[in-house]
Formats: C-alpha cells, structure tokens, sequence
C-alpha cells in the first residue's frame, strides 16, 4: 500500500502547502534549533502526519488489528495463568496475576508499535518507495520528516494505549486515579522507542538487518520483569534488566495502575526523556545526511 | 544435510535436460519426474539459505529458546506444581507444547511473505516454471523446502530443551515429526491461499487473529480447561491444538492409539487440502 500511495502523497502534500512556503525556522524555537540546524527544519512535519493519515485511512485494517495483540495476550495469560498463578509479588506486596501482567503488556504493546512502525514503515519509505526523496522536494527538511513520522508513531501508539487501558478498566485491573497518567506515560515510553527505533533504521543495510531489531526487541519483551517480578533472578541480571528501556516502562505502568506511585517514578521518565532526544536528534542528522548529500 | 546430493545431481541435471529439449520430436516432451523436480525447488531454497541464514537463525532458532527461558524458567518459577501441570515442572510441561507453536510461528513467514514474494517481486516461480518444472512440482518444492525449515528449528529446539532440562524422556523425539506434521499442516493452506492473493495486505492479519490465538488458546501454556467451554470448539478446527495433544502425549506417554490416529488423520486432511488447492490455484497462476 505504500508502494502506490507514496507516487500520490507528494499531491496531497503539495495542497496541504498552498500558502507562500517559508523554508525558515518559526520564531521562538530557540533550544532546538541549537541542537538542529535551521536549515533541516521547516516547521511544517504535519504534512507529513496527514500524509501517514491518508496512506493509513486505506489500510486501516492493519492499524485496526494491531490493537488485538496485546489484548489475546491478555486474555490468554492474565486468566489462563492466572490459574496457574494466584498472586504475584507487585510494587505494594503480592497482586492478583491479570493485574500483575496486563500494564506489562501495555508497555511491551507502545514498544512494539512504535518500533516496528519507526523501523519497518520508516526503511521501506526511506529505500523502496523513497517517499522521503519526493518530501525533500517540497518545502520540507529532515527534520521535518523525522518529527512527523514520530508523531505520527505516537498516534498510532496512543490509540492503541487508550484501547487497552480502557479494557483493563472494564476488567477491574485498575486500582488507582494515578492510572490517569497511564497514557501519557505510554506516549512518552512510545516516543523514546520510535525516536531511538528511527535512528537506528537510518543505519540498516537491508531487510536483514530486522532481525537484529528482533534480536533486541525480543529479548526485552521477554526478560524486562513482564511475565514474572524481577526477583527471580539472580543479582547480576537483576542489575543488568534495570538499565534496559522496557523495564523502566513495565516499572511505571505498573505503578500507575496499582497506584503506589513513588519518587522513583520520575527517574523512569527521565530515563526515556533522554533516550527520546538522543533518538530524535540523531535521526533527524542521519537522514539530512543520507538524503541532502 | 542434503546438501551433497542435491549439488551433485545439479551438475548432472542440466546436461539431461538439454538433450531432452535438443530432441527433435518437441520440446518440453520430457519434464523431470516429480521427485527430482522437487528437489531442484528445495535446491533453489538451499542455495539461498546457505548464503543467508544467519538472518534467520534468530527467528527460527533463538526466539523459541528465549521463549522457553522466559516463560519455562522464569515465569515458572512462579507456578505451583500440581494437576494443572500434569504434576510436572512448569518448564518440562511447557516445552513439547512449545516445540509446536513455535513451528506453526515459523513457517508463518515461508508460508506467506516468502510465496507471495516467489509470485510477485522475485517472480522466481515463473522462471521456474519456464524450465521443465512443473506448476504442481514448484509447489511440491516450496512444501519440502517448508518442511525441511521445520525439522531443522524442531530438532535444534529440542537440543536446547534437552540441554535445559526441560526435556527429560527419550520418547521426545517422537514430537519432532508431530511438530513438523502440524506446522506443515498450517503451511499447505497458507501457501494455497497466498497463491491467490494479489496483494500482501492480508497476511498481517493472518498473523494477528489466526496465528497467535492459535498459539495462545489452545492450550499450550495451560490446560484448555482454564478457558471458557465456548472457545474448546475453536480450538479443536486449529491443527495447533491437535499438534499440541499429540506432542505433550508422546512426551509424558499418555498418547493413546486410537486419539492419536484421529490427530494424525486430521493434520494430514489439513496438508491434503493445501495441496489439492495449491496444485490448482499455482496452475492458475502459473500456467501459460
């Protein structure tokens, strides 16, 4: 589907831009453009989130289906297990397993959304359809393109998020008014793994190289304390999982929606405030470089 | 493993086939029989995946061993052992069951991008069939190929299991081939299916409400009786689960004969239906 929309999105956009272009920086941006250089960003990367929306309005059924992944894996382990399991060991003592395990997969679901979204969707736009090539030749910068897809990564990932939270409430699996804060949470924890997952994309060879975003998106679904608290290991890969991205996530969401929410909770958005700016910045100075020069 | 042989029918191959065609009374008179032609398919595969497997070892090799870890080891740890676990170890109740969806998960790829890519992008199947192949052989191929894939990642599977100690008894050999037998029996309609598709627009989909549930509500990480009685018929159509009592049977020898035969039986019907369906739809497509 991206294949045939790119050759219509440069119209789209194009429309989208009927007044005079100014290819300079807004006013008052004064932070970013030290990091950025003026010239890579036009202020205009929402044309690129209405282009996102009008590819995604004709395959909206992908976008649809991925909201029902993390909910089978709900359904299947939060009451399967939950009768191999009774009680776990949360953040406040021992907790029912659903409730254990559901904001766990709804850290792992913003993960995996945004990265398979910035990596796959990113790569092939970049070297197949070369939808970026046609954006450069509007009034458009890397950075545009770079801050439009992520926004557009956390929209999708938003939606998601939303869904799911909505369903744990209906479950009961929610304790907590904290949980309030659960969406953004999954939109920050979305934001750091789409930025740092388009930097790496800017890297990638080929199709080949996605196993190695397997080879790390895999392990951290797997080990980041989702299934089972942290304390089945031993010290040294309990000290390793706790520099890992996902592990912050799980330890926030949970304490959201449990409700035992501490100081420690604004170390884990710092974590993936950093993570965002590094991912942001170095993508956007990756793709200027591959496609200006 | 069939390397050698293989190669070395290469060699020979082309020089038969070229006098058969140089003949005078038609071309194409002669195809190769259906074994070999297979073959020649599987030797396509073979020659691709020598070059390229690294980039496969992780989907196919890695991925079920770090789902044994972490759902075995790690998330068993926290079960108690009792009748939910037929009175085993989480971890050694896990693994056969394991061994099966990770097949089904595995072959999804072969079975869908990898034939739709074949038709469509690559177009290899046409320049097979531009050879003295057959339609119906190039997708007798793409099964053995599909197969092969299978029996390889069930038995370095097993290896680790074993290695883990997640697999105690010897009969678990036996749940090799009923893993192979159930993932080809999800693959042999896959590849029917993607032989009529156009765009690749479904296969998401597949993934998402036909191959994961599969792997989740049937059964394999805790007994089906944990689940409501409305989804028991749902899961006795998928080969998952049918694959799943014949390899957790074979492994703990609660296997009977006669449950078994009916097993076996439906995952063949499975496969026999992707065939007879594939042969037709691969003419369609491929025929000049």
């Amino acid at each position: 589907m991206n294949r045939e929309s790119s050759t219509r999105a440069p119209r789209t956009d194009r429309s989208g831009t009927a007044n005079p272009p100014s290819a300079q920086p807004g006013n008052g941006a004064g932070l970013l453009f030290r990091i950025i250089p003026p010239g890579l960003y036009a202020g205009r990367s929402h044309t690129l989130i209405e282009r996102s929306y009008l590819v995604n309005k004709r395959a909206w059924m992908q976008v649809f289906s991925g909201f029902f992944e993390p909910l089978f894996f709900l359904f299947s382990l939060g009451f399967g297990l939950a009768q191999l399991v009774t009680t776990v060991e949360g953040p406040g003592g021992p907790m029912p397993y659903a409730a254990f395990v559901a904001p766990a997969l709804l850290a792992a679901s913003a993960m995996n959304g945004a990265v398979f979204e910035a990596t796959f969707n990113l790569f092939f736009k970049f070297k197949y359809a070369k939808t970026y090539d046609a954006v450069l030749a509007t009034p458009l910068g890397p950075v545009d393109i770079a801050v439009g897809e992520a926004t557009w990564c956390l929209i999708r990932g938003g939606i998601y998020a939303g869904g799911f939270i909505a369903v744990m409430l209906g479950f009961g699996l929610i304790d907590s008014p904290w949980a309030l804060l659960a969406l953004p949470a999954c939109l920050l924890v979305a934001l750091g793994f789409a930025a740092i997952g388009m930097a790496a994309a800017t890297y990638m060879r080929s199709w080949h190289d996605f196993d190695l975003v397997q080879l790390a998106v895999m392990p951290l679904f797997l080990f980041s304390g989702t299934f089972y608290p942290l304390s089945v290991y031993p010290g040294w890969i309990q000290a390793v999982v706790e520099w890992t991205p996902l592990y912050h996530a799980i330890e926030l969401m949970r304490a959201l929606t449990s409700g035992y929410v501490g100081w420690g909770a604004l170390g884990h958005v710092a974590y993936f405030v950093v993570m965002a700016c590094i991912g942001v910045v170095v993508a956007a100075r990756r793709l200027g470089k591959l496609l200006l020069t | 493993m069939t390397d050698a042989d293989v190669t070395d029918a290469d060699v020979t191959e082309p020089d038969v086939t070229n006098a058969d065609v140089t003949e005078p009374d038609g071309a194409g008179a002669r195809v190769v029989g259906p074994w070999r032609a297979a073959l020649l398919v599987v030797e396509n595969h073979w020659t691709w995946y020598r070059r390229n497997w690294r980039a496969t070892v992780i989907s196919s090799f890695l991925q079920p061993v770090l789902f044994l870890l972490a759902m075995g080891v790690g998330f068993g740890s926290q079960v108690q052992v009792g009748e939910a676990t037929d009175g085993y170890r989480y971890v050694v109740f896990l693994a056969p069951a394991l061994l099966v969806i990770t097949a089904v998960q595995n072959t999804m790829f072969e079975s869908t991008w990898a034939v739709f890519s074949a038709f469509k992008w690559q177009r290899k199947y046409l320049a097979m069939v531009s050879t003295p192949l057959t339609s119906a052989q190039v997708l007798y191929g793409q099964l053995l190929w599909n197969a092969l894939r299978l029996a390889a990642g069930a038995i370095v599977f097993l290896g680790i299991a074993v290695a883990l100690g997640a697999i105690t008894s010897p009969s678990a050999l036996l749940a090799v081939p009923f893993a192979v037998l159930t993932g080809m029996a999800f693959s042999a309609p896959a590849v029917a299916y993607t032989a009529t598709r156009e765009k690749p627009d479904s296969f998401n989909a597949i993934f998402r409400f036909l191959v994961m549930p599969m792997t989740l509500f049937t059964g394999g990480f805790y007994p089906m009786s944990q689940l409501p009685d409305w989804i028991h018929p749902l899961a006795w159509i998928t080969p998952v689960w049918h694959g799943i009592e014949l390899a957790r049977g074979v492994t703990f020898g609660t296997l009977r004969l006669l449950p078994a035969l009916g097993h076996i039986a439906y995952l063949c019907a499975l496969i026999a239906l992707g065939v007879l369906l594939g042969r037709r739809y691969f003419h369609r497509r491929l025929a000049v």
